[in-house]
């Protein structure tokens, strides 16, 4: 069964031999001659002020060709971004962030770079940094961004980049009906993508144009922002984005690219930037955050009132981070029924490396805050944890936020399933502790994918997608849609990606949208293609169109049934040739809707853990870690579990073990894989299982929704529950480290 | 910085001479020099295990020894896997089980599966667990991973 199979075929992975053989080509590895290699300059502080950088010294290293400086770049130099267009290609007069480039070596060889940067003397004055929410929001605090490339309105003058306020009925007016209200303040701390492969990117002038390679999940964002900071036409900027090796949602936007192609347009031939690890940190973190929560219920844990402070530390560019800040704040209160809700979300600039997306786009954040303190709401009415959940959940239908999408699955089904298999309200031994959280994620809000497919002349099939297939498996379940439609063997369909002057566009990889959105794209194409053989059988054999139907791999005709790719051959004749077809999802903006649209679907999962403390060293281990996800229809199982199972494990790395550490300067100290620890084969939880909710009620191809992201979107919660379950200790800050539980257990003692 | 000394290593079975930056580690000789970009960098200390290769039979950091180290010795890359074009037992596992999501992390982890089957032809859980401690996998597929290695063994004879 896995050599072949279309739809809900646990199928190899496309690229998967690539993946075991070693020949995948990753950025670092497409071999282009004659390139450069660049290595970059930055300095050990936070926040500078830049007095002369000079290059002579490096400049006279045999092997290096030159030293790209800021006045190196057109002036004033350009500023690029996904929503503000506040970042410049290199520092500008100041250094915002630890790590943000002051220059750029230009060289023969990687050991002539590096050897050529540590030569490039920067003087600077250090000035003082911002890196906590507090000392950015304090009254008369020192602005992180100059007013001038700030948009212009209320909140210039401050280091607050946006603010929303979401919210229905009226908090204040029924907080005297709730029996019990509990306010806390919850802490999620920085932290980082950490894909294996750190970022990278190529660049080589080409004739009037120029090709950029990168490992990035939007290529098309790539594009259109190098046309625009280069001044060329899209036409004459070729990206090509070979897979990445993991990404995270780290990968998602321009970052060193526009730098790497000013420099090949100087050195007129091509330049190459490999960052190593160390520097990918300094590239990309997630967002923290801090969430002041308000639960008001009554005693028998009916929700009354639910009333959020969420504050994001972004970076010292916008960024994605008011977009994370109000994405993920507009599903504070949850897939819960509250008559009144009132968010605040703020975004707070910061002396610190921009924040981007990250798996879960900032919900994992505002659910860690909700639901454990919904769980500290039902310890004080002495309700059950689950049942205080299951009272509140909405129904199939019902709107959890009003106005949006509402509930798209059967939501008690995934937490009733997660009870169960945890083994909710049996006894447990002491020291052990339990605890269940929901999370619940918008997919997106809007998206437009175009796929072409090529039906060729002896059956088998080119899809073009322009996602990026980061691991999440894409091209594999694009190849089983086009195997299913078009009735031919797996093993006969190419998967084309990663070439925007080939590949039609696509507007992110992003949002665990790609099996819905371009799915449906894909499909459509497929659709496309049938209706074109059915118009010329219709045509050869002299009948009408609408007898004939037409379904999954066969064409029906009034007089027989015939598998699709019989009937490409009679269509095609002794010519051959072959048919094309396109297809189209989109996704289309509400500019009324407070985000700018309404969820495509959702990501639903229930989360139960028994975990078991050590008190003497604070250690926490999960003894037994149940996901269930509401996938729609699981199109590839094996994916899907690999998905499942890897946010799980990723959730688990964030709640226990992972944090950026800015010293008192606001430097990052914890830079690298040595001193920043993430799960390996030895921190998993010692029983691990992921169930899948299949009702085939999604919105892409038979019925499928988004599920890459699901299961770590309430792993921390959860895991919190449990500790707290096992030992009494109460945590609000993460990670749930040792020390902090240890402490937490000698302070209830 | 630019000394070069000769050396005479088998890679993947081929006997090879040639001369190698003193400062060289055996990661960049394979990848800048050999062109064996099937091995990966990460963090380039030692941790992350992307860019394990087996010298003498051994899982090595390749980012930690400097390439004049294995003069005289066998490496064995992700290249060297599988004979005549086909694909080894623990690669056909890898696809089986589903274990290679973005795959950046997989060559690594298949040189030190590789080494364990090669000590221990019937590890247990906790064998496959600490023997690919070192292999960090972010997709986090650690539990298809395991999987692979143990199926593998089961189908042995392929």
């Amino acid at each position: 069964m896995k050599a072949q199979g279309g739809v809900g075929a646990g199928a190899h992975r496309l690229g998967g031999i690539g993946r075991v053989t070693g020949a995948q080509l990753y950025v670092a590895d497409i071999p282009v001659a004659d390139a450069l290699h660049v290595k970059l300059v930055t300095l050990d502080c936070a926040h500078a002020r830049i007095l002369s950088i000079d290059s002579a010294a490096a400049e006279q290293v045999p092997g290096v060709v030159f030293v790209m400086k800021p006045e190196d770049l057109p002036q004033p130099i350009p500023r690029f971004g996904p929503q503000y267009q506040d970042r410049p290609v290199m520092a500008d007069g100041e250094v915002k962030y630890h790590g943000e480039v002051v220059a750029a070596v230009a060289a023969e060889t990687k050991d002539a770079a590096e050897e050529g940067a540590r030569l490039v003397k920067v003087e600077y004055e250090a000035l003082p940094a911002i890196f906590t929410l507090e000392a950015a929001l304090a009254p008369g605090a020192e602005l992180v961004q100059d007013p001038s490339i700030r948009r212009p309105g209320p909140l210039t003058g401050t280091n607050v980049l946006s603010e929303y306020h979401f919210g229905w009925g009226d908090v204040d007016a029924v907080a005297d009906e709730a029996d019990i209200i509990v306010e806390h303040t919850y802490d999620w701390a920085s932290q980082t993508q950490f894909a294996i492969e750190p970022h990278g990117c190529i660049a080589a002038p080409d004739s009037d144009g120029i090709i950029v390679w990168s490992s990035i999940q939007h290529p098309y964002q790539l594009q259109k922002t190098l046309a625009k900071v280069l001044g060329m036409p899209m036409s004459k900027v070729r990206v090509f984005a070979p897979d990445p090796g993991g990404a995270f949602g780290g990968k998602q936007h321009p970052k060193l690219e526009p730098l790497v192609a000013f420099m090949a347009l100087r050195a007129d031939r091509p330049v190459r930037l490999i960052l190593t690890l160390e520097e990918a940190f300094q590239a990309v973190r997630s967002a923290g955050a801090r969430m002041t929560v308000r639960t008001g219920i009554n005693s028998d844990g009916t929700l009354v009132f639910q009333d959020f402070v969420d504050d994001f530390l972004v970076g010292a560019y916008g960024d994605t981070g008011d977009r994370i800040s109000a994405k993920a704040s507009f599903l504070s209160a949850g897939p819960y029924r509250t008559p009144a809700v009132r968010i605040t979300s703020r975004a707070v600039l910061s002396h610190t490396t921009p924040c981007h997306p990250m798996r879960g786009f900032g919900i994992p954040q505002v659910t860690w805050a909700r639901e454990s303190n919904l769980d500290e709401a039902a310890l004080a009415a002495g309700v059950d944890r689950l049942e205080i959940r299951l009272k509140n959940l909405v129904k199939y239908g019902e709107e959890h936020v009003p106005g949006d999408t509402p509930a798209d699955g059967d939501w008690a089904q995934t937490v009733r399933k997660a009870a169960s298999e945890i083994g909710w309200g049996t006894p447990l031994p002491k020291g052990q502790g339990r605890g269940i959280a929901i999370g619940v994620k918008s997919g997106p809000t809007t998206g437009l994918s175009y796929s072409t497919v090529r039906f060729l002349g002896d059956g088998s099939v080119l899809v073009f997608s322009g996602t990026s297939d980061m691991g999440q498996g894409a091209r594999t379940i694009y190849a089983q849609i086009a195997a299913e439609e078009l009735g031919v063997p797996l093993a006969h369909v190419s998967v084309v990606m990663g070439d925007t002057s080939v590949v039609p566009y696509d507007q992110q990889t992003s949002a665990s949208r790609s099996s819905v959105l371009m799915g449906n794209a894909v499909l459509n194409a497929c659709r496309d293609i049938q209706r074109k053989l059915r118009a010329r059988v219709a045509e050869m054999e002299g009948i009408d169109e609408k007898s004939i139907t037409l379904d999954r791999g066969v064409m029906r005709l009034p007089d027989r049934e015939e598998p699709i790719p019989a009937v490409l051959k009679k269509v095609l004749g002794p010519m051959g040739g072959e048919v094309v077809g396109n297809g189209e999802a989109r996704k289309d903006a509400l500019p009324e809707h407070p985000l700018g649209g309404t969820a495509l679907f959702f990501e639903f999962n229930c989360t139960a853990v028994d975990v078991a403390v050590d008190t003497e060293t604070g250690e926490t281990t999960i003894l037994r870690h149940v996901t269930v996800g509401d996938v729609g229809l699981a199109l590839n199982p094996v994916q899907v579990t690999g998905q499942d199972e890897g946010a799980a494990v990723m959730g688990v790395g964030l709640s226990l073990m992972e944090h950026l550490i800015w010293d008192g300067e606001g430097r990052t100290r914890n830079l690298g894989a040595i001193d920043y620890r993430i799960p390996t084969s030895k921190d998993l939880p010692l029983e691990l299982v992921s169930f899948s909710v299949e009702n085939a009620d999604g919105p892409g191809p038979y019925g499928v929704k988004g599920i890459s992201e699901g299961s770590l979107l309430c792993t921390a919660p959860a895991v919190a529950a449990a500790v707290r379950d096992a030992c009494g200790a109460v945590i609000r800050d993460l990670p749930l480290s040792p020390e902090r539980v240890w402490r937490a257990i000698q302070e209830q003692s | 910085m630019n000394d070069t000394l000769p050396i005479e290593v088998t890679v993947n079975g081929r006997l090879r001479s040639f001369d190698v930056a003193v400062n060289h580690t055996l990661l960049e000789v394979l990848r800048d020099d050999l062109g064996l970009t099937g091995t990966k960098e990460c963090c380039v200390v030692g941790e992350c295990g992307a860019c394990t290769v087996l010298v003498d039979g051994t899982p090595m950091n390749s980012c930690l020894m400097l390439a004049v180290e294995v003069d005289g010795s066998e490496v064995m890359t992700v290249e060297g896997l599988g004979l005549e074009g086909k694909l080894d037992r623990l690669q056909e596992a890898f696809l089986d089980e589903g274990a290679a999501q973005c795959g950046f992390c997989i060559p690594g982890q298949l040189m030190s599966a590789h080494a364990l089957l090669a000590q221990n032809p019937h590890p247990t859980v906790e064998d496959v667990n600490e023997a690919l401690a070192g292999n960090l996998c972010r997709c986090a597929g650690y539990q298809q991973i395991r999987a692979a290695v143990l199926a593998a063994v089961q189908g042995g004879g392929r």
